[in-house]
């Protein structure tokens, strides 16, 4: 291959981990979900979808962009946990299958009410002026705006470790997902913690969206093929494994860069097939807990 | 209330009380299209339910399997120039052949980890179909599956008349019902309620477990192909969202919406969401908003599904 230089394939790597810094995101708030609430959440993409959109309107409304990374999570995060309260709420202890196939049906009713408020056609969204262009990384010129992706996805990762590890209430939340029973005898309403859980997991996916709105603009059905990509994740990280979140969706973010450099139509395909061999040499995925799956 | 003894009976010939249905049911029905789609996709959500109703495996993966026999009847009659009854027979292999490739991963995981890992797989599957343009036609399906006349000896069918052609797809899905109903009968099918039930006694009993898993996820394979097939002859194409997840997202509501793990369960809950769908349809596009909350409403209300409901209600 012509111009093949160490340069380009650090660049290309640099693609891979801002690409894995959406998948991170995403992941991240799936594996909280599964590891706090045993819930699978397959309106997950949706969510992701709503954040894109929420964006949207918020810029369409005057307000600048480093307000909506703000605001836009905390609006879907909201309408996550109104899910929650109303509708996922009376599924626990009824089998794990049931919370999935609700948000299933979710998903359906949250991309057509988007259809039905924004049209069925995509809208591009505008890079901020100040994260346009290239900056010099030494090595080369990369994209600034994905610089930025990955600078925000460290930065909440890290409020996210400092939340769940050194506050109060991050130790009631990782009290409540090893035993809910004895968190409630505490006189903890356990029922409370999963609320914000699933807020925090499903402003995550806004958030995640919103960044990735920029790079590829919006649509509704934006969220349905990144949802499958995130479940690889999951699996590939282990299921409820924060930190296999982290190291599975920068890896599979990698590895569809590196894919498309050499051979772009297989991109998708290499995801999956990283996969496979997971699973066939490492079932319960790289931090997944072995018992999990038997 | 019904004599049991009529219960009972129905029970024990429920293949040919299905059969009978089929064969009055085009009569009632003022659209024949819809009543092709009913059977077709009834006989998609049998095939789900066999691993979701009697294993308790919840697949988000049968697109795959579905699409795949799809493809592989249209493929053997367009580039092979296969006779139809040999391409549908084409289709069946196809779906059970990646049906044991899916499963071969699939199986080594359980519970949730299997939904989500059918459900990538098939989306594997759905890109390698999307970039294989010069088989598949990638983005616009597989066009051009002309199906007009049916030869069986001194016998000539029109296959565009739409009477004829629900007979001639009923006479499979008759075929596929009678094959179902003898592997749920049969002591194959005792062992996959007994894993369902409960694993640890089924493998201390010596069943293995995984092996029955394997097989019956191949078998189902096997009916979603042939129902797959069925669908490339009657919409003459192939398009590609049949393997995009959100067909497997279709069958999940079907079965789970008639009631998952009863016989007749999946084709109540295909033939109603059909129908809703075509209702609906008629004065608004937005119509998935509709089954989405309905959707949502049958996992909140009614877990057991019309169906399932119904069996309840008169064991009482």
């Amino acid at each position: 291959m012509d111009g093949l230089t160490p340069d380009l394939l650090v660049l290309q790597l640099f693609t891979g981990l801002a690409l894995g810094a959406i998948y991170v995101l995403l992941a991240l708030g799936m594996s909280l979900l599964f590891g706090m609430l045993t819930v699978v959440n397959f309106a997950h993409g949706a969510f992701y979808m709503l954040g894109a959109y929420a964006g949207l309107v918020l810029l369409g409304m005057g307000f600048n962009f480093w307000a909506c990374l703000i605001i836009a999570p905390i609006i879907v995060g909201s309408l996550g946990m109104l899910c929650e309260r109303f509708l996922i709420r009376h599924l626990y202890g009824r089998g794990i299958d049931y919370p999935l196939l609700l948000t299933f049906g979710l998903s359906y009713v949250l991309v057509e009410l988007v259809r039905i408020f924004f049209g069925t056609s995509g809208y591009p969204v505008d890079t901020p002026d100040i994260l346009q262009g290239a900056s010099d990384i030494w090595i080369g010129y990369f994209p600034t705006y994905r610089l930025f992706v990955i600078g925000v996805a460290v930065v909440v990762l890290t409020a996210l470790w400092l939340f769940l590890e050194r506050t109060p209430y991050g130790l009631i939340i990782r009290a409540g997902a090893r035993d809910p029973q004895i968190v409630r005898i505490l006189g903890i309403d356990v029922a409370r913690v999963w609320l914000v859980v699933f807020g925090i997991g499903t402003g995550l996916a806004a958030l995640a969206g919103l960044l990735a709105a920029p790079l590829q603009g919006t649509s509704p059905e934006m969220g349905s093929t990144i949802l499958a990509e995130s479940f690889v994740v999951t699996v590939v990280g282990g299921m409820g494994s924060l930190v296999g979140a982290v190291v599975a969706g920068l890896l599979v973010g990698v590895v569809v860069a590196m894919t498309s450099l050499f051979a772009p139509e297989m991109a998708q395909v290499a995801i999956f097939a990283l996969m496979a061999v997971v699973l066939l040499v490492r079932p319960q995925g790289f931090f997944g807990r072995a018992g999990l799956m038997s | 209330m019904l004599p049991p003894d009529l219960v009972a009976g129905c029970k024990q010939h429920r293949v040919l009380l299905a059969i009978a249905f089929l064969v009055v049911f085009p009569l009632l029905m003022p659209f024949k299209a819809i009543a092709v789609n009913i059977l077709i996709y009834g006989l998609f959500a049998l095939g789900f339910n066999m691993l979701f109703g009697t294993l308790g495996l919840l697949s988000f993966g049968h697109a795959a399997l579905f699409g795949g026999g799809a493809y592989a009847c249209g493929l053997a009659m367009l580039r092979l120039g296969l006779p139809w009854w040999a391409a549908i027979l084409c289709a069946v292999v196809a779906g059970m052949a990646l049906a044991a490739s899916i499963g071969a991963f699939a199986i080594r995981t359980r519970g949730i980890y299997f939904a989500m890992v059918t459900l990538a797989l098939a989306q594997c599957v759905y890109f390698i179909f999307y970039q294989w343009v010069s088989l598949t036609g990638g983005e616009n399906g597989l066009r051009g599956i002309t199906l007009t006349d049916i030869d069986l000896g001194p016998i000539h069918l029109n296959f565009v008349d739409p009477l004829t052609r629900y007979y001639v797809v009923a006479f499979w899905v008759a075929l596929a019902l009678i094959v179902l109903s003898r592997i749920l009968a049969s002591p194959f099918g005792a062992a996959m309620e007994a894993v369902r039930e409960n694993e640890a006694r089924a493998r201390a009993c010596g069943y293995d477990v995984r092996a029955t898993r394997y097989l019956a996820f191949i078998l189902s394979g096997g009916f979603c192909g042939l129902a797959g097939a069925l669908q490339a002859l009657h919409l003459s194409i192939v398009p590609i969202e049949t393997l995009f997840y959100t067909t497997s997202g279709l069958v999940v509501m079907m079965a789970l919406l008639g009631g998952m793990g009863t016989f007749f369960g999946p084709f109540v809950g295909a033939g109603v969401f059909l129908l809703l769908e075509n209702l609906v349809s008629l004065w608004t596009v937005h119509w998935q908003i509709f089954v989405g909350a309905s959707f949502i409403a049958c996992v909140l209300f009614f877990p057991r599904g019309i169906w399932g409901t119904i069996l309840l209600g008169r064991a009482r």
